[in-house]
């Protein structure tokens, strides 16, 4: 049976790992490939690093990082921040990356989505969604959730799938750092709304969340950052919580 | 011993070649009729589109090649497909070393395609699956899929039950990503390496 995934989320800073509450006051986790390595071990079903470094030289440490990752861990990654054309992706794919992320860059072109498809093939193309709801509606934001764009969230979904996306990340910017849960309810409408696996994001602070988010909120995987690195909650742990609730996780031996 | 991967324009074979990295096996990236010929062993990785990527073979005569091969050859996901009869991807004749054909997974509610994530093998027979505990888990993505067939020696279940794993005589084929499953993954690499 095919099974739920659980994707711990790395942000990284200069070749280091980071995650802040809500974007801001970042802390340092640690070595990313030994982390990574760690968790594979641990039984994550993927990982995803997301490079929040702003300057060229921090690109050209990222696509090191990403080698030295693929060499040593034997499970799938994707790896996302500041992903804007072809050539980008190209190096990260051949760098080792099983898949990209695209974030901003597909909101300012959305043609990009359709480009990266059908260059590399929709499985490798992720399209991250960060979403926050404002005024009874929920929007699309960039920016790490700071700016709203035009966008309404769920036809963006089905629009980023029509154009070729593998894959959603969906990231409530209202769930995000509050350890209060994910957001259950769009979770669920958005995997409704389209026939590509969703990745819920943003606001994990219980096991039950994550048994929430897979039940009602029809989550194909789901995504954490701090509660991983910091050992609130351990991996096998989890896993074997949600498979006495009913919900198919792979278990290694 | 000596293992050639096969080079063509399908995707991404930077992670089979780290895998090998991982168990300690020297290898060769080449599309070289001669190199190939002479190997030990031969891996046909392959993402992407079927049609594309039998176009590019006939190109290079390797979709005569391949199936002539007498090593044994381990075609993964896109690479298993082309080893088979006909792919409805790019309405796509292949190789025909298995005698199966290759469809879409229909679409049905409650079943999202692509078929991706991590999903376990039964009904497992031959040397490649040989020392792993019982229904492994193995990494899968793709929206095309070998029928169970006589030629099956691993089954996985998704829509229907479909052909995860394929064996005849020398060639050995796998749906899934080897490469990225884990141990699991990792202990069939070794076992074709070990045939």
């Amino acid at each position: 049976m095919l099974t739920k995934r659980i994707i711990p989320c790395l942000d990284i800073k200069d070749g280091r790992t980071v995650k802040g509450t809500h974007f801001v006051n970042l802390r340092d986790a640690g070595d990313p490939v030994e982390l990574g390595a760690i968790y594979a071990r641990q039984g994550a079903d993927e990982l995803v690093f997301l490079d929040i470094t702003a300057t060229v030289e921090g690109r050209k440490t990222l696509i090191e990082l990403v080698r030295k990752v693929a060499h040593t861990v034997n499970i799938p990654f994707t790896v996302g921040g500041g992903i804007s054309t072809k050539a980008d992706v190209s190096a990260l794919l051949n760098a080792g990356a099983d898949k990209i992320s695209i974030n901003s860059s597909a909101v300012r072109n959305p043609g990009l989505v359709d480009e990266l498809a059908r260059e590399f093939g929709s499985q490798c193309i992720v399209v991250a969604i960060d979403t926050r709801f404002v005024d009874g509606e929920h929007i699309v934001h960039t920016h790490g959730g700071r700016t709203p764009t035009e966008f309404r969230t769920i036809p963006w979904a089905k629009e980023v799938e029509n154009r070729g996306a593998g894959e959603i990340l969906l990231t409530s910017m209202d769930t995000d750092g509050t350890k209060a849960g994910f957001a259950t309810e769009l979770t669920a409408r958005i995997s409704g709304a389209a026939n590509i696996p969703v990745i819920a994001s943003g606001g994990a602070g219980t096991m039950d969340h994550f048994v929430d988010v897979f039940t009602t909120g029809k989550a194909d995987a789901g995504l954490a950052a701090s509660i991983f690195h910091f050992k609130e909650i351990e991996i096998p742990a989890l896993k074997q919580y949600l498979v006495g609730r009913g919900v198919p996780m792979r278990t290694t031996a | 011993m000596k293992t050639v991967i096969i080079k063509y324009n399908a995707g991404n074979v930077q992670s089979v070649m780290y895998a090998l990295d991982r168990l300690g096996a020297g290898y060769l990236l080449t599309d070289d009729e001669a190199e190939i010929r002479s190997a030990d062993k031969v891996i046909f990785p392959g993402v992407g589109e079927a049609s594309t990527a039998m176009a590019y073979l006939r190109e290079r005569g390797l979709d005569r090649v391949i199936p002539s091969l007498k090593q044994p050859v381990l075609g993964t996901c896109v690479g298993m497909q082309l080893l088979c009869r006909y792919s409805e991807e790019g309405d796509t004749e292949c190789m025909g070393v298995f005698d199966v054909d290759v469809r879409r997974f229909p679409a049905l509610p409650g079943f999202k395609v692509p078929h991706m994530g991590w999903n376990n093998l039964t009904d497992l027979n031959g040397p490649l699956t040989a020392g792993l505990a019982p229904d492994p888990y193995v990494y899968f993505v793709h929206s095309y899929c070998a029928d169970v067939c006589p030629e099956t020696v691993g089954v996985c279940h998704y829509v229907r039950p479909f052909s995860a794993m394929l064996q005849k005589d020398n060639f050995y084929a796998a749906q899934f990503h080897a490469e990225i499953s884990g141990d699991v993954g990792q202990r069939i690499l070794e076992n074709f390496l070990n045939i």
